[in-house]
């Protein structure tokens, strides 16, 4: 089967190596260095997809990335296949699984194919009008269906167990394709030094050159050249060339993205390689060699398997060694298409006939087809294809003298190569914001002035000729390196037997005999987008391209509109009745070719998603079996349950150790700074909204932070070291936005103030020790520092040490009980924790997590940042307008702070809750109502902070914010949850000692 | 930490750094001066680039900081040192010896790693011995100091030790092929 189609002496695959692969099941057969397309065809196969609307049989187009219709799925597994891939860019190897996409129950058969004769009900558009009605159907029924029958493939479900790596790059000048143009600027900046980096995206360097062996260079064929060129650039240390590596992405400030498939083509890929590799190259110079992309023509039937692009046919001949049929026509608009006539016959494909667009083609090609005993027919048209699974024949007319379409003609054939000129690739070019100019010439859009530091070298820039090709790019990778530094002259050589593409072509739909009510005529062959659909979307009043683009979705599919731009433009244009430059151009947006999840993730999963902090005593938590909870990026403890108890009840038995003998707690999280300088108070009263000129030394204040809109920001205890030194804590998750805030207003508001931040959260390990007992536990601890009420009362602080590492001892509560703070350098956070427990353990201390912390706080209505602030609450709303300096002269947030609004008696305020059932915690986040029988929408008076259940008190408390909370105490409100009311009287927030008495002893 | 990399020590090693103590300096230009001079140093190193003193090293992290790292058994002589030269010059002197933990890497694939981490140019050309920087390092905040042709010194505050490990363990393995 594999010999019918392979033309032996043709082609660059290794014949000594077959390679056995499945295509839906079925076993084939091909060569080492065959794509799956190329050897699909090898076996005669054209029809390897179907499409995304109609479900029609679709073959191959293309022998490149453009390709739009033979997308696949490789692999297999719910884990390991990956959908959507162009079947002309798989390379097979042994063992190779592919499916087609898109089809049910089968490729040959599918029963989507219906849409087809549905066609006139699914026109541009026809979810906006067709199922406007009923409403409801929409989400249930229409969306779904829609969904279901269109698309491409499917994503695997399980978890992808391959490795993807992620490089930074840098080099002088980027070379994007290694095509003639893309080698002659690599060799060019490569010799005169410069760093160079060659991507391409294909297998082999060479691009075109690797499919045309007509041409010669220096006397060489092309891909002879090709080799030599890439040995040369192989052997320089300064250059790289990357293939199978697609340029995909062009960021600001010349950041090339590049996506490299490393193991797709191998049958065993070495243990732990990874699959694919993303790029980041930041160039000094890019030099874009993208080549161009052959043009479809748009007529009826122009999407049957078996009709191609004609250089797609030279690429398979040549650089693969396929036939894709016995029986050709060509119909083009260009002289390219004549040498894939001459090569194919040369190949023993019969070449039933050329049909040319042109009326007097008179190219030097034309004359050697008619040399050749081709055919030729001028100023003929294709009216349509026909054939399901492959086309079988055309229909060729002559075009009459008033632009009228004349009598066809039938010609049998398996083969209709097409071509409609040559559209430049500036999808890169496009993405660097740089301005494309339409060339009235060649007809299509070309790159004009550049906005990176960029040029574009060859086809991609309207270059087309051989000899102008390679010497364009040695003059652009020469500039590139002179750019860069590095001066070189631009590399010369001798060209021979040259062809001429490029000087004709066709944008539009080709001219037709009748209307075409029912013609299936492509623009769009991914998504499904006809002449029809462009026409329909003028005639409906889009005149912009970019409404047009949307309301018929051409050119937005994976392929980014590489062969349906230029043709819509033209229909576009023609229905419009104004030329295609001022119809405009849509935008070609990243990536170049679609790009696997897995390259963009990279390492970044699993235990590397993010960073998991851990602080010095975590592993001693984890061994009593505590459960954790993430706060940002931080893992704490959240409780410790014992003897299999739920959360409920180890806190309540936390909340109860604590309050009647002492409780250990790890608050190392919390951000600390060290601010220190002669200004230090200066500035501290400029950021805070208390005042800190009369904080003494050694003494610790309770610290507000609020944005320049007076809402509160952050919280957190200061201590002050020395006249000069405050130390500062913030939230945990709060720690590096007040230290930005803090650099910020230092920087561009007050740079003269001799004051210096030091973020020094990681430099303390915090151990809070907390209860009546805290002072007994620490005291022998402390190599005598005194402790005592008297020399360390509540809210100070003082240097010493403990077990003789240096310590910072704060005496602060956040629990409302005697309480100590022990900061301890992190490398012995861990041992004097021990030391502490060690300690604590005869006298009933019990370690404590985060929900419990939350519990003891609230119970003393201390509120937490984030949970009753939300970024709208100012000091005073949340009852720390005690904090508010009323004598600094400023602070940030002062001027807000004095706004009426923000003083209005019926802001939301900090209050109290209790439920009549002392049982019933309340939902955080629920809202109150003035009375339980309004009438919904009910009056929202505000919401439940927090809710727990407080052992100690023996009854559920709750903090909440409340509309003129504090005018309220007493009341009754409502909470109304599903069903029911429940009815929750207004106190005030602290639950517990409300003197304070347990603080100050 | 060194045991992570045995597969591959022949072109890449992690290894634990050295234990040091640690202070940042910030002050304006004179403050700086006075720093340095306390150190030993016959002037302020240029912007992010490394000054050796026996037993300690002076880094130039910022226009208006200066980080010094000291080896133990230096550290006392070299802080008072710094306590007195700095006396009533307006600047900042913190300790932060454990809030960051130090980690060596070399071999001849030590660059290509660090560009698996930093967008920033590890060519020698680009990153010379004696450059160092504040840089991210994946999601990790972290200080890059290159200290040899094929040697670089990390810096990570200490919680991000475990996953900086990892990460460099897996780059080391990609950058294989």
């Amino acid at each position: 089967m594999t010999k019918q189609y392979r033309i032996p002496g043709r082609g660059r695959v290794n014949t000594a190596r077959r390679v056995t692969f499945t295509f839906d099941g079925r076993e084939f057969q091909g060569y080492e260095g065959d794509t799956l397309a190329s050897a699909l065809l090898a076996n005669g196969q054209h029809l390897m997809g179907r499409s995304f609307k109609y479900h029609r049989p679709r073959g191959v187009v293309s022998a490149g990335s453009d390709e739009p219709n033979a997308l696949v799925a490789v692999g297999s597994g719910p884990a390991l296949q990956t959908p959507n891939l162009r079947a002309t860019q798989v390379e097979i190897h042994d063992g190779l699984v592919a499916i087609s996409q898109n089809r049910f129950p089968c490729l040959k058969f599918d029963l989507g194919a219906v849409n087809t004769l549905a066609a006139p009900l699914l026109p541009a558009g026809f979810y906006y009008k067709t199922f406007m009605w009923p409403r409801s159907f929409w989400d249930k029924v229409y969306e779904p269906i829609i969904r279901a029958s269109a698309g491409l493939g499917v994503a695997p479900t399980a978890p992808d167990p391959d490795q993807y790596a992620f490089r930074y790059e840098h080099c002088d000048v980027l070379v994007v394709g290694a095509g003639p143009a893309g080698l002659a600027a690599a060799l060019a900046a490569g010799r005169a030094g410069a760093r160079v980096i060659v991507a391409d995206e294909t297998a082999e360097a060479g691009g075109w050159l690797l499919s045309d062996t007509t041409s010669r260079i220096d006397g060489k064929t092309g891909a002879a050249w090709a080799r030599e060129v890439v040995d040369e650039l192989n052997a320089m240390p300064n250059v790289r060339l990357l293939t199978r590596c697609t340029a995909f992405n062009y960021g600001p400030h010349n950041m090339v993205a590049l996506n490299e498939r490393l193991t797709d083509h191998l049958a065993h890929p070495a243990v732990g390689q990874p699959k694919e590799r993303l790029w980041q190259v930041r160039a000094k110079e890019v030099v874009l060699a993208a080549g161009a992309l052959e043009r479809p023509l748009v007529f009826d039937g122009n999407d049957r398997p078996g009709v191609m692009l004609a250089t797609a046919a030279r690429t398979y001949l040549n650089r693969y060694g396929v036939a894709c049929g016995r029986r050709a026509i060509v119909v083009t608009a260009d002289d390219a298409a004549y040498r894939v006539a001459l090569d194919l016959k040369d190949a023993g494909v019969t070449v039933a006939a050329i049909a040319d667009l042109r009326p007097a083609p008179d190219g030097a090609l034309v004359a050697a087809a008619i040399r050749a005993g081709i055919t030729v027919l001028p100023n003929t048209t294709i009216q349509r294809a026909h054939g399901l699974n492959r086309v079988c024949s055309v229909e060729l007319a002559q075009l009459l003298p008033d632009g009228s379409v004349g009598k066809g003609h039938q010609w049998r054939a398996d083969l209709v190569l097409m071509s409609g000129g040559f559209t430049p690739s500036v999808h890169m070019f496009s993405q660097s914001r740089g301005k494309l100019v339409f060339d009235e010439e060649l007809g299509v859009y070309v790159p004009g002035q550049s906005a990176e530091r960029e040029r574009s070298a060859g086809a991609c820039r309207g270059v087309y000729r051989l000899d102008r090709v390679l010497e364009d790019g040695a003059r652009a990778g020469a500039e590139a390196a002179a750019a860069t530094g590095f001066d070189g002259s631009a590399p010369q050589w001798q060209t021979g037997d040259l062809d001429e593409p490029g000087r004709g072509g066709f944008a539009g739909a080709l001219p037709r005999r009748g209307k075409g009510l029912r013609a299936m005529a492509f623009v769009d062959y991914q998504n499904d987008v006809t002449a029809k659909d462009v026409k329909l979307a003028v005639r409906e009043g889009f005149r912009s391209i970019e409404h047009i683009k949307r309301y018929t979705t051409t050119g937005m599919a994976t392929d980014q509109g590489k062969s349906s731009n230029v043709n819509a433009l033209g229909i576009a244009s023609e229905a419009l009745g104004r030329p295609v430059e001022k119809v405009g151009l849509t935008t070609f947006r990243p990536p170049f070719t679609p790009v696997t999840f897995g390259a963009f993730a990279g390492h970044a999963r699993e235990f590397l998603f993010d960073p998991v902090r851990r602080t010095a005593a975590d592993g001693w938590a984890r061994d009593r079996g505590a459960v954790f909870e993430d706060v940002g990026l931080w893992q704490r403890a959240r409780y410790f349950p014992i003897n299999g108890e739920d959360m409920e009840a180890a806190v309540r038995r936390e909340c109860l150790a604590t309050r009647s003998a002492v409780g250990i707690f790890d608050a190392s999280t919390l951000g600390k700074i060290e601010v220190v300088g002669p200004d230090a108070a200066t500035f501290m009263n400029r950021m805070y909204v208390n005042g800190w000129t009369k904080l003494a030394v050694g003494r610790c204040r309770y610290g507000l932070l609020c944005r320049e809109n007076g809402f509160v920001y952050d919280d957190g205890v200061v201590g002050r070291v020395a006249a000069d030194r405050f130390h500062v804590t913030t939230t945990t998750g709060g720690a590096a936005g007040v230290l930005n805030m803090m650099e910020d207003y230092l920087q561009t508001e007050w740079p003269d103030l001799d004051v210096w931040l030091t973020s020094t959260s990681e430099e303390w390990s915090v151990i809070a020790v907390q209860g009546p007992l805290a002072r007994k536990v620490l005291a022998p601890l402390v190599d005598g520092l005194d402790i005592s009420a008297e020399a360390l009362p509540h809210m100070s602080m003082a240097e010493g040490s403990i077990c003789g590492v240096p310590m910072r001892l704060f005496r602060v509560s956040f629990t409302g009980e005697l309480g100590f703070e022990v900061n301890v350098p992190s490398r012995h956070g861990r041992r004097i924790w021990d030391a502490i427990w060690a300690a604590g353990e005869p006298h009933g201390m019990t370690p404590y997590g985060t929900e419990t912390m939350h519990v003891l706080r609230a119970e003393k209505g201390y509120i937490v940042v984030g949970q009753e602030t939300d970024g709208t609450a100012t000091p005073d709303d949340v009852g720390c307008g005690w904090a508010v300096s009323k004598v600094k002269k400023d602070f940030v947030g002062k001027r807000s702070l004095a706004l009426p609004a923000l003083k209005a008696p019926d802001r939301l305020q900090l209050v109290g809750l209790l439920t009549l059932d002392p049982s019933e915690v309340l939902e955080e986040g629920t809202q109150l109502v003035a009375r339980p029988d309004e009438a919904v929408p009910m009056h929202k008076l505000g919401h439940v902070t927090s809710s727990y259940f407080s052992a100690t008190l023996g009854h559920s408390i709750a903090l909440a914010m409340v509309a003129g909370g504090r005018a309220r105490m007493g009341e009754t409100l409502y909470v109304p949850v599903e069903g029911r009311s429940i009815p929750v009287k207004v106190t005030n927030p602290v639950f517990y000692d409300v003197e304070g008495a347990r603080l100050n002893v | 930490m060194s045991d992570v990399m045995t597969a591959s020590q022949a072109r890449f090693d992690v290894a634990a750094g050295p234990d040091l103590r640690r202070w940042v300096l910030q002050g304006r230009d004179a403050g700086l001066a006075a720093g340095a001079a306390a150190f030993g140093l016959s002037g302020v190193p240029d912007m992010l680039r490394t000054a050796q003193v026996a037993g300690g090293t002076a880094a130039r992290l910022g226009p208006h900081e200066l980080v010094f790292f000291a080896e133990p058994d230096r550290a006392d002589a070299i802080y008072s040192a710094l306590q007195a030269g700095l006396k009533d010059i307006p600047s900042s002197l913190v300790e932060i010896s454990d809030r960051q933990v130090a980690i060596d890497i070399s071999g001849p694939d030590v660059e290509l790693v660090l560009s698996s981490l930093s967008p920033m140019d590890f060519n020698i050309r680009a990153f010379p011995v004696g450059m160092a920087t504040r840089t991210l390092l994946a999601k990790a905040d972290g200080m890059v100091w290159r200290t040899g042709p094929q040697s670089f010194r990390l810096e990570v505050w200490r919680s991000f030790v475990p996953y900086m490990t990892e990460y460099l363990q897996k780059v080391a393995c990609d950058v294989r092929f």
